[in-house]
């Protein structure tokens, strides 16, 4: 038994299966504990993963001995490491830096059950990210989704339960579309395996099964992805949810539902299909621009910073949709490039909100006026990672930026209009941001006082460790660009 | 041609039943409708030779599903609510996928065409292979708990999602039991004689028959899920008529949470197991000397754990229901 070759199932199984004994314990913080050790042994399984794909590579997994497309099989790439190392990182950034937050916020009774969630959403990702196999995707989906409904429904404001409540039906609507594209696919090549998928499709192109299959599909993950206009369920849930369950989901989860767009649309599709690729962007590229344009746009008149935030992550995922969908290498290098860095500056922009919230109560933007002041080693970081978010030079946002227009100048006759779109989008998130950083260091305190109210050190030293990662990943990005490089080979594999 | 007439007899009373939830605006009958939708459901599963799925949405779908509804709808007004505007939105996007899935189901192979890729894959592999492999009759459950074993693993995990999201919401599991012991002997049913008498006559049977699907699912259609959900039925019935104090007296809360979490974490284990004993994830070949006999004592066992682990949950989440008043 050498536990090494065991890397892609343990990634699933250990958070998988320590839910269920976090579940039974009775006492909060052991519950506490335990998620974040299993959450923090998870990224160290991710980071052995990403040296293997960086390294020698990771074999196909055949979980219970059967191989594809009998058995499933569970297929590590670059992009598969990429999606991991944000998913647990995120996840061990939420628990560790929400330990107060997540205190006030449930009740010692039932912090068991939702650290079980917690692990069970964490789990699921991972399952999704490792996956070979269509169906097997779907059922981390659902493992995944359901957990994280119930995360966001812990949010003390009885909104939480409203705005969970409809993330739920547009979430189940994404997975049933899903399901029903999977199962056409079953229906015309009877294989459920990624890559035997994209074999025997070619002895079924063009037919109306398969060519419905791809546009469910597609909406299915668009759906649950926030693609603009489909991101109606984002704002609110993001809003409502604890703050520490906060950066846990809008650092990875909607990354998820991209990733397997990506998997689908061009392990399966793109060499299959015949102007699949064009469809795809036709029916991408528009919804992304109006998302990159209208979200910044909306986000600039929003008072509450959670909501604020997560409007400019419907932006965000504008670009990574844009990129994505140009159907190049650059563009698919971008993408995942962009999906890495945002999920740095967000996480970290959410994680400085947890810390507001801690002292000052509010996530109202009048209310934390002054709040740089009172807490300048907080505020340092969010305007660290907000910076990053715009992209300015020397962060990490500012190297998928780049890596962004560099892609999109490659599309013939429309290279210069989309850069524009690019630079209107980022001046807005300049405007947005500018927002709370003005009423943050220059407002007067509501009550008035300004004396200095930081949280913990510890909670300090995890912000300054977030935010400095975004200045590493912009100045040293050997990392992310190896995994999107890696995962772009097998992405486009089946053109090559 | 006489299973054609069937089909499109229980496919119209299928259709007529939607659009009567639909439009039915008194909550008790969509419910009743809803349940009667599942029995239509699992017969039309059974025409179709789906013996396994249609006992299951049997015992889910019109039996579990109807209580839970019936037991949610104590605590909701008794009719829907008036003017909610994202009605033509979702009129639309119904109509949209109809239309859609019909388009696509002109390309699609016959039913029951041999020739069709679904049947010309792995299924041949799985029909041939099992009787070598497994060595057990149904060939469902081969491929549910062993083939596919760890989209199983997911399930069972889906069901105590589903489980620890009520508890969590509900705050049940560990709720305000024995106390209210005495006051539930006149509730539910139990002030009628003739359900009281034919439910003490049933039960039995019902919690036998559970226990054959559960350790009969290798032989005949049925597992963990089937066997789970008959089995909390028969609870629920004895809730009903003997009020449910008393069967939480028989299998308390705390009981019921190391039942769930005990189930996902026994099938997990066999999958750990295959680890140690120097194989895959949820491999069962190496669990023994022999790989036939070590795939019988897997499936065994991740049935038992799936069983534990539906039983559990369905049964934290009807009490969940029935301790809000």
């Amino acid at each position: 038994m050498n536990l090494a070759d065991h890397l892609p199932a343990l990634q699933v199984a250990l958070p998988l299966l320590t839910a269920p004994l976090v579940i039974l314990l009775r006492n909060g913080f052991l519950a506490w504990l335990a998620a974040l050790v299993a959450s923090g042994v998870s990224l160290g399984l991710a980071i052995l993963l990403t040296q293997a794909v960086l390294g020698p590579g990771v074999p196909e997994y055949a979980v219970g001995g059967w191989q594809p497309p009998f058995g499933i099989s569970l297929n590590v790439d670059g992009l598969s490491a990429l999606v991991l190392l944000l998913v647990t990182g995120a996840s061990t950034l939420g628990l560790a830096g929400g330990r107060l937050s997540l205190r006030r916020d449930i009740d010692n009774r039932r912090a068991p059950m939702f650290y079980g969630a917690w692990l069970i959403a964490l789990a699921g990702l991972c399952g999704i990210a490792v996956a070979g196999d269509a169906f097997n995707v779907f059922v981390f989906m659902e493992i995944s989704s359901l957990a994280t409904y119930i995360l966001i429904a812990a949010g003390r404001d009885r909104r939480a339960l409203s705005a969970v409540f409809k993330y739920l039906i547009i979430g189940t609507i994404g997975a049933t579309f899903y399901l029903i594209g999977v199962g056409f696919i079953y229906m015309m090549t009877g294989t459920l395996n990624f890559a035997d998928m994209a074999l025997r499709l070619g002895d079924v192109i063009e037919t109306r099964p398969i060519i419905i299959a791809a546009g469910f599909i597609t909406i299915g993950l668009a759906l649950k992805a926030a693609v603009f206009p489909l991101h109606i369920w984002l704002p609110r849930a993001y809003t409502y949810a604890p703050n520490a369950v906060t950066v846990f989901i809008a650092a990875c989860s909607t990354k998820v539902s991209i990733y397997v767009l990506l998997r689908f649309n061009y392990g399966v599709f793109h060499g299959n299909l015949l102007g699949h690729s064009d469809l795809f962007s036709v029916f991408i590229v528009p919804l992304a621009l109006s998302g990159i344009l209208l979200a910044s746009a909306i986000a600039i008149y929003q008072g509450n910073i959670k909501k604020l935030l997560a409007f400019s992550s419907v932006a965000q995922i504008g670009y990574i949709a844009l990129a994505a969908g140009l159907a190049t290498q650059a563009g698919l290098m971008a993408a995942q490039l962009h999906m890495f860095n945002h999920a740095l500056a967000k996480g970290t922009l959410f994680l400085c909100v947890v810390a507001f919230v801690l002292t000052s109560r509010s996530a109202n933007i009048t209310k934390l006026a002054g709040i740089g002041r009172r807490m300048p080693w907080t505020m340092g970081a969010f305007v660290i990672a907000g910076l990053s978010l715009i992209g300015v030079p020397g962060t990490a946002g500012f190297i998928s930026k780049w890596y962004l227009v560099v892609a999109v100048m490659g599309v013939p006759g429309w290279g210069v209009p989309l850069v524009i779109a690019i630079i209107i989008s980022s001046l807005m998130a300049v405007v947005y941001l500018w927002k709370f950083v003005e009423t943050a260091y220059y407002g007067t305190p509501p009550d008035g006082d300004v004396s200095a109210m930081e949280v913990p050190l510890p909670l300090r030293v995890l912000i300054w460790f977030a935010a400095l990662a975004n200045i590493y990943f912009g100045l040293a990005p050997r990392l992310p660009i190896a995994l999107a490089e890696s995962g772009t080979s097998t992405l486009l594999g089946g053109l090559l | 041609m006489t299973t054609l007439l069937i089909g499109i007899f229980l496919l119209s009373l299928l259709v007529i039943t939607a659009v009567a939830i639909v439009r039915s605006e008194d909550l008790f009958s969509a419910v009743m409708l809803s349940g009667i939708f599942s029995l239509l459901m699992a017969l039309n599963f059974f025409l179709l030779d789906a013996a396994d799925v249609a006992l299951t949405e049997a015992a889910v779908g019109a039996g579990v599903a109807t209580v839970l509804l019936l037991a949610g709808l104590k605590l909701t007004p008794p009719t829907e609510a008036k003017g909610r505007s994202l009605r033509k939105l979702s009129v639309v996007v119904i109509a949209v996928t109809t239309l859609l899935m019909i388009y696509a189901s002109f390309g699609q192979p016959t039913l029951g065409d041999p020739m069709a890729p679904a049947q010309q894959h792995v299924a041949p592999w799985y029909i041939e292979k099992t009787p070598e492999l497994i060595d057990i009759p149904n060939i469902v459950t081969a491929v549910l708990s062993s083939f596919r074993g760890y989209d199983t693993l997911g399930e069972v995990f889906v069901v105590l999602t589903a489980g620890i999201g009520v508890m969590f919401l509900l705050g049940g599991g560990r709720g305000k039991p024995f106390s209210r012991l005495d006051s539930h002997v006149e509730e539910g049913l139990s002030g009628h004689l003739i359900p009281k008498v034919m439910a003490r006559l049933l039960i039995p049977f019902i919690l036998l028959f559970a226990l054959f699907v559960q350790f009969h699912g290798e032989y005949s259609p049925g597992g963990g899920f089937q066997a789970g959900a008959i089995f909390v039925a028969g609870i629920i019935l004895y809730s009903l008529v003997r009020g449910e104090g008393l069967a939480l007296a028989v299998i308390p809360p705390r009981v019921l949470l190391w039942m769930s979490a005990g189930g996902a974490l026994l099938y997990g284990s066999v999958g750990l197991a295959g680890i140690v004993m120097g194989g895959q994830f949820l491999e069962y070949s190496v669990l023994s000397e022999n790989p036939v006999t070590g795939q019988h004592i897997g499936i065994i066992v991740i049935e038992l754990g799936v069983g534990l682990t539906v039983t559990g949950v369905l049964l934290s989440i009807f009490h969940a229901f029935a301790a809000r008043d």
